[in-house]
């Protein structure tokens, strides 16, 4: 890391301007991903890379502590966040591209380039005096991140303090935001069972027919008079396994291996 | 290397990140735009602390992560508060206040 930040100088090297180019042109394109993908799992990971290239231009700059921070908080804890959520509520959820509002797509495309150009006039008008780099800053306290801690518990203390009341007030929020009331005491297991016996059908479902030449859990069952039923199998396979269907000439070579004869395939395929 | 260029990158990102807020219609999205905005907003502090020399903008930009993370954490639990009585993350769909 002091090797690293030993090689940026005050006024910017070229090693710095070809990270810098390479990771601003990841950041945008990563940006503009999240902008346009229909899938929010494509979002969230692009921007994921957008974030990652903003903590190699936070390394660049002087800031190692943010840099590892920003991956750490940011791609690691917010993003997989932001994942588990979507797989909580589906992520096969596209979004539909119907506009809602008429024309409201282009008007907020112009407003932000709008807005952009402003910011950039901003900008260009300000002269940026390179005197003063971060080295300094760095090298004061003995590192980077001893003169964070510095300024954080010494002149940003209370402001610090308050962030842990912030903190725990989200962890709160959250817990119960996220808990689920129950409005029907819980079933004893006493009166589970009498509601199974009294359902009619106290005894386990079929097991699914995994014969020895469907090693699959979706095939389904036989019943004793040899028919198939559906309810063997799992819920969500079961329109494909309606679908496959059972193979009687599989049971049949299951039967005569059974009785110790051997498989002749040439018959079976003619068969079917 | 002229340090405004980083200045322009985070104007760049800032607005890509607006016109997410405004055009997408999944919650998730829009709060994943708020968050690149969030991340503009932490590029200009650190450039800033950088030109003028002292730590206090990346200080700043520690507490901006730091309010970020709580803010992603009751976002997330209201929209799966809302995604369990409404069914959708979109956000044309919660309107029962509309009329």
């Amino acid at each position: 890391m002091s090797g690293l930040l030993a090689a940026v100088d005050q006024t910017g090297s070229t090693g710095e301007q070809i990270v810098f180019w390479v990771c601003a042109l990841i950041a945008v394109v990563g940006a503009v991903g999240m902008l346009v993908s229909r899938r929010a799992v494509h979002s969230a990971l692009f921007i994921a890379t957008t974030m990652i290239s903003l903590a190699v231009l936070y390394i660049t700059q002087g800031a190692p502590f943010l840099g590892m921070a920003q991956i750490v908080v940011y791609t690691g804890a917010v993003m997989m966040l932001f994942l588990f959520v979507l797989m909580l509520i589906g992520v096969d959820s596209a979004e539909s591209l119907v506009e809602t509002l008429k024309g409201q797509r282009i008007a907020a495309i112009v407003l932000a380039i709008g807005f952009g150009a402003l910011l950039f006039a901003a900008i260009g008008n300000v002269t940026v005096n390179l005197a003063v780099g971060i080295d300094g800053a760095n090298a004061a306290d003995g590192g980077n991140v001893q003169g964070i801690a510095h300024l954080i518990f010494d002149r940003y203390l209370l402001a610090f303090e308050v962030t842990s009341a912030l903190l725990i007030t989200a962890a709160l929020g959250a817990m119960v935001l996220a808990h689920r009331e129950r409005h029907t005491p819980r079933k004893s297991q006493r009166e589970q069972s009498q509601d199974r016996v009294r359902s009619g059908e106290p005894q386990n479902l079929p097991g699914p027919g995994v014969y020895a030449l469907h090693n699959a859990v979706g095939t389904p069952g036989l019943l004793p008079d040899g028919s198939p039923t559906d309810r063997s199998v799992p819920e969500p396979l079961r329109g494909v396994s309606a679908a496959v269907g059972v193979d009687h000439d599989d049971t049949r070579r299951v039967n005569a291996l059974a009785a110790g004869g051997a498989i002749i395939p040439g018959v079976e395929e003619e068969k079917s | 290397m002229n340090p405004a260029n980083y200045l322009y990158l985070s104007a760049i990102l800032f607005s890509i990140g607006a016109v997410g807020v405004l055009v997408r219609r999944n919650a998730i999205v829009m709060f994943m735009c708020v968050e690149l905005m969030l991340n503009a907003c932490n590029l200009a502090f650190v450039s800033f602390s950088r030109i003028n020399g002292n730590l206090d903008g990346q200080v700043i930009a520690f507490f901006v992560m730091v309010v970020a993370a709580a803010e992603v954490v009751v976002g997330l639990a209201i929209i799966m508060t809302i995604f369990r009585t409404r069914r959708s993350a979109s956000v044309d769909e919660a309107n029962l206040l509309k009329y």
